[in-house]
């Protein structure tokens, strides 16, 4: 199995690349849109700002690449953002697979969201396995608003999509890679896929 | 809802955690890949290191150490100790570790805070704020809290926040080491004056301090030290105390 982790300027691919290799699962971390539309799974994972990560991806045509997969495609936290229609950082237009937007958290509270939170309203085969609305770990100031794509709930402030799904892509605001044994378990069930 | 969370800290010397942790079930409890495996398994939900070593040289050692750690744990960690460049973050971070923590730096130049924030985000950034209080007001010391500066707490918690850290690590020097209670009052003021999340540090003894602190003290995670590392407070005991009594905690 090839697992590639698409590679742009947002942090965090170290640790996303440990937590695969924790599964005994080696990854290649890659922009080549040949390597991507090859492999058997993508991760696209990320933490950083929203535009230049959007200006990044299509300054090497990854927009266009990443929505013509087919593969089992997992967003992670930004990854997640982007892979929404439109969000308030920086007034960036994502790449519209999910059918939301993405919106700042109210400045009136305490942001980011850090720390660990329940997924609830899980209806996913990512989550297979796992308990009852588990705790997964969070770090992000912009949330994914509530769709019909929306396959689990994370409530701060108002609750917002935790993780979504529609045909071969999936997405999840939390950091599976740093979420202990229930977050290795959503990654090992995605890699079953 | 979001949880409090439970923090202990390791001190790092040349690579292994300094003398005086006695950990129950570890056989070497110098190595802190082998206790930070061990902190995860219990239920901590991050740690920190701070790596105390005193020469430039023996850091290379810290950096290696951050690679084995990001490589072994499944929850965030912070490091720190010695931080005070762009470049010793990047490095940092490129080794694995999720977030780092300033201290002494940051009070000599303030602009580090921002050029951080602004280069890999407020969400990798926690400012370490040691404090005492002397002569009626709060005041932020450096050097592991020897040394007075000119600023007061509240009004330095505040700037930190607006210059872009993502969270506040505030130990009370009056209560470190005291083994007698968190600075509770003192960690409120803070956590209203700021709209980041607080960590709150010294003075943990027992389990009632940690409720306290995350009720009356309002923090948003708590950290400990010897409390942990000698086992007198076991990390699942803990939280099912604090769960017990109402605090909303990951079990």
């Amino acid at each position: 199995m090839t697992v590639a982790v698409v590679k742009y300027n947002a942090g965090n691919v170290t640790s996303v690349i440990n937590a695969l290799n924790r599964l005994g699962v080696d990854s290649v971390l890659t922009d080549d849109p040949d390597v991507l539309r090859k492999a058997d799974k993508v991760i696209f994972p990320g933490q950083g700002e929203a535009s230049s990560a959007m200006k990044y991806l299509k300054s090497r045509g990854l927009d266009e690449v990443i929505k013509s997969l087919k593969q089992p495609f997992l967003g992670i936290c930004l990854g997640l953002q982007l892979l929404c229609k439109h969000t308030e950082e920086g007034n960036t237009d994502c790449l519209g697979i999910f059918d939301v937007d993405v919106k700042r958290f109210p400045p009136m509270h305490k942001v980011p969201h850090m720390g660990w939170n329940h997924l609830t309203q899980m209806n996913s085969p990512l989550f297979d396995g796992l308990p009852a609305e588990p705790f997964f770990y969070y770090v992000h100031s912009y949330f994914a608003e509530l769709g019909k794509e929306t396959v689990a709930r994370t409530d701060y402030i108002s609750e917002f999509s935790a993780v979504l799904q529609k045909e071969n892509f999936y997405a999840i605001q939390a950091h599976p890679e740093k979420s202990g044994e229930d977050g290795s378990l959503l990654l090992k069930n995605f890699l079953n896929f | 809802m979001l949880t409090k969370r439970i923090i202990p800290c390791l001190d790092i010397k040349d690579g292994r955690t300094v003398k005086g942790v006695n950990f129950v079930e570890l056989r070497d409890a110098g190595d802190p890949v082998a206790l930070a495996r061990a902190y995860a398994g219990q239920g901590a939900d991050e740690l920190v290191f701070l790596d105390i070593t005193a020469t430039v040289e023996k850091r290379k050692t810290f950096a290696e150490l951050v690679k084995r750690i990001a490589r072994a744990i499944n929850i965030p960690f912070t490091v720190g100790g010695g931080i005070s460049t762009v470049a010793d973050v990047s490095r940092m971070l490129e080794a694995g570790a999720d977030k780092v923590s300033v201290n002494s730096s940051a009070v000599r130049r303030p602009e580090l805070i921002s050029e951080i924030a602004s280069e890999f985000g407020s969400q990798c950034l926690v400012v370490a704020i040691d404090t005492r209080f002397a002569e009626g007001a709060h005041v932020v010391h450096t050097h592991g809290g020897r040394k007075p500066t000119e600023r007061e707490t509240i009004a330095w918690a505040k700037e930190v926040a607006e210059r872009g850290a993502g969270e506040i690590l505030l130990t009370s020097m009056n209560h470190d080491g005291t083994k007698a209670g968190f600075a509770d009052e003192l960690t409120a003021l803070v956590s209203d004056a700021v709209n980041i999340p607080v960590i709150a540090s010294g003075g943990a003894g027992a389990k009632d301090h940690f409720q306290s602190v995350f009720t009356k003290g309002k923090a948003d995670a708590a950290l400990a030290a010897s409390i942990f590392h000698f086992g007198e407070i076991p990390i699942p005991e803990l939280k099912k105390y604090l769960s017990e009594r109402g605090i909303t905690i990951r079990l």
